[in-house]
């Protein structure tokens, strides 16, 4: 595969959330706004984009048996620096992600990309995968935070629009089940007729 | 603290999948028969419960006394993965019966977010070691609820007959929406 | 090159230094982070002072002190904001452990004879969306000039003069509760000068 497939898979024929249902947690849990959404999925990507680059490097020095382990200290390494240094530099949108953040280490998507392509691949295909798969997670975020804040308070990223309620239910818990489960829907419709 | 509101704020209001997010992976992805779900709950239990008290030995007793705080994160899934290890082992030493029930389901609950979220909002809601024990059983049996009533829901989705593209997981989303949204109706009650 | 065999040598030793790597480079972070993390916190104290006092010319975080709540181990956390050493008004960090979602913590800015100026929110997990509207003026404006002696802080439903925001109820009791708190402490234990 070329490093353009590696990269440009995961926004639409593996995407992690529309096709892959990886990583649902965080997709449900902090896309109330657009912008939410995208500060999650690029904590995501980098997190990604790094243990991707390390499992690939360190791969030929790690047991077989204790390589899961081992991934996962890497993945909560670099969760740890994300969680840190958006304390410090972005402290609202640290605020407003909450538990999601150290929760990115057990994000299926970030530890399943180390064991079935990192662990597999060398370093410039992993960084390619490692982009395109987070940066497909950041869309399908943006995607979902920006249809529920348009929905439920007629804003988009952060600008009202029209000076009236939306409808609550989107920005409740309920209506990210039924908003992402239509989103995915309309997603498999388009797959099937393309 | 209250016990009675720990638990019934974390079974029915705060309900962990349905209100807070955590564990979705398991609830989507093993579903499907209720019994699974039963099975599924057993172990989510007996870890949860678990994890909740190791991690908050290590948070109170090596942690914060080394100041070492930033490590948390690392050092919690560790502890959970090496739990899960050792749950597994013992469980097929000491009772085979109990092992054969649950063993499938062990291997999937390191990367179960509920298990490694709980352990944080031990800390985070500093609760002391009996309230910690107490919000990590109710929490499993939030989680064992919604993941039970909402297998029930899906054996008879099979049955509907649906729009193509909704057909699935489209479908058992929008019944998660409407199982949430039923649960809201208990936060007046705390 | 061949993987490594899975000798327990080779997993141990392996184990080890990942770990051992990965917890020296978390500590260097964890350094460079730690000023950055302290400022955004402050300016984040200051910012909700400022918010809930009126004019000072002093450094009310510098002058903090505390009150310890009756009946309790806790203390609240009060900022005096003065000018020409006179005392304008304090905020006083409070807190209610009964939010929809865990804890509430208020910055609410009262001033000598116990009026509340304004009220910022600090800290909570409550829904977006209903619970997080306490944040708001409309429902804000309803505290603010009032003397909690004569204003009832409590909700409509529990027989007080506090209209509850729709849908969150708990909030907006525990919003209450939190000013409540604040205004008896600081009445019994604060500085009124």
């Amino acid at each position: 595969m070329s490093n353009m497939q590696n990269f440009s898979k995961g926004f639409f024929k593996e995407n992690a959330v529309f096709v892959q249902l990886l990583g649902m947690c965080p997709t449900l849990g902090v896309t109330t706004t657009a912008f939410n959404g995208l500060g999650m999925g690029l904590a995501t990507t980098f997190v990604l984009l790094m243990s991707n680059i390390v499992v690939s490097l360190i791969k030929s020095f790690i047991p077989d048996k204790v390589r899961i382990p081992a991934y996962i200290v890497v993945i909560a390494s670099f969760v740890t620096i994300v969680d840190l240094v958006m304390a410090g530099y972005l402290p609202e949108l640290h605020e407003n992600l909450g538990l999601f953040i150290p929760l990115i280490v057990v994000n299926c998507l970030v530890l399943g990309r180390a064991e079935a392509f990192a662990s597999k691949n060398g370093l410039i295909p992993s960084v390619f995968d490692g982009l395109g798969m987070g940066l497909g997670f950041s869309m399908a975020l943006v995607m979902l935070g920006g249809i529920r804040e348009l929905l439920g308070s007629l804003s988009v990223f952060g600008i009202q629009l029209i000076d009236m309620d939306g409808i609550l239910l989107f920005i409740l818990p309920p209506g990210a089940f039924i908003a992402l489960g239509f989103l995915i829907a309309f997603i498999n419709h388009l797959r099937k007729t393309t | 603290m209250e016990y009675a509101i720990i638990v019934f704020g974390a079974i029915f209001v705060n309900n962990i999948v349905l209100n807070q997010f955590l564990g979705i992976c398991p609830f989507l992805g093993v579903s499907n028969k209720v019994s699974t779900g039963i099975g599924m709950t057993g172990a989510v239990t007996f870890v949860m419960t678990i994890a909740a008290i190791v991690t908050y030995l290590i948070y109170k007793y090596v942690l914060l006394p080394l100041d070492i705080t930033y490590l948390q994160t690392i050092s919690y899934i560790l502890v959970i993965a090496a739990l899960v290890q050792m749950v597994e082992i013992i469980l097929k030493k000491i009772s085979p019966p109990l092992y054969q029930a649950l063993g499938v389901y062990l291997p999937l609950i390191t990367t179960n977010c509920a298990i490694l979220g709980v352990a944080l909002l031990v800390i985070s809601n500093d609760f002391n070691l009996m309230e910690s024990v107490v919000f990590a059983i109710a929490n499993a049996i939030g989680f064992g609820l919604a993941l039970i009533i909402f297998a029930g829901l899906r054996e008879h989705m099979d049955l509907m007959d649906l729009p193509k593209g909704m057909k699935g997981v489209p479908a058992a989303l929008v019944i998660a929406g409407l199982l949430s949204m039923a649960f809201m109706g208990f936060a007046g009650l705390v | 090159m061949a993987k490594k065999e899975s000798t327990l040598f080779n997993m141990v030793s392996s184990l080890v230094v990942v770990t051992l790597v990965a917890s020296t480079a978390l500590g260097y972070v964890y350094e460079l982070t730690k000023g950055p993390i302290a400022v955004a916190k402050l300016a984040k104290k200051i910012k909700a002072i400022d918010e809930v006092v009126v004019e000072y010319d002093n450094n009310p975080v510098d002058e903090m002190y505390k009150i310890p709540i009756d009946g309790s181990q806790d203390s609240l956390e009060v900022y005096p904001a003065k000018k020409g050493g006179k005392l304008m008004a304090s905020a006083i960090r409070s807190f209610s452990p009964k939010g929809y979602g865990g804890h509430v913590w208020l910055m609410v800015g009262l001033f000598p004879d116990g009026n509340i100026n304004n009220i910022a929110v600090l800290e909570h997990k409550e829904t977006p969306g209903l619970g997080t509207k306490m944040g708001d003026t409309e429902f804000k404006n309803q505290y603010i000039g009032q003397n909690p002696e004569s204003f009832n802080l409590k909700v409509e439903k529990d027989g007080g003069d506090v209209d509850a925001l729709t849908g969150a109820t708990i909030t907006s009791r525990a919003f209450s509760q939190a000013t409540q708190l604040a205004f008896d402490t600081y009445m019994k234990g604060g500085q009124h000068e």
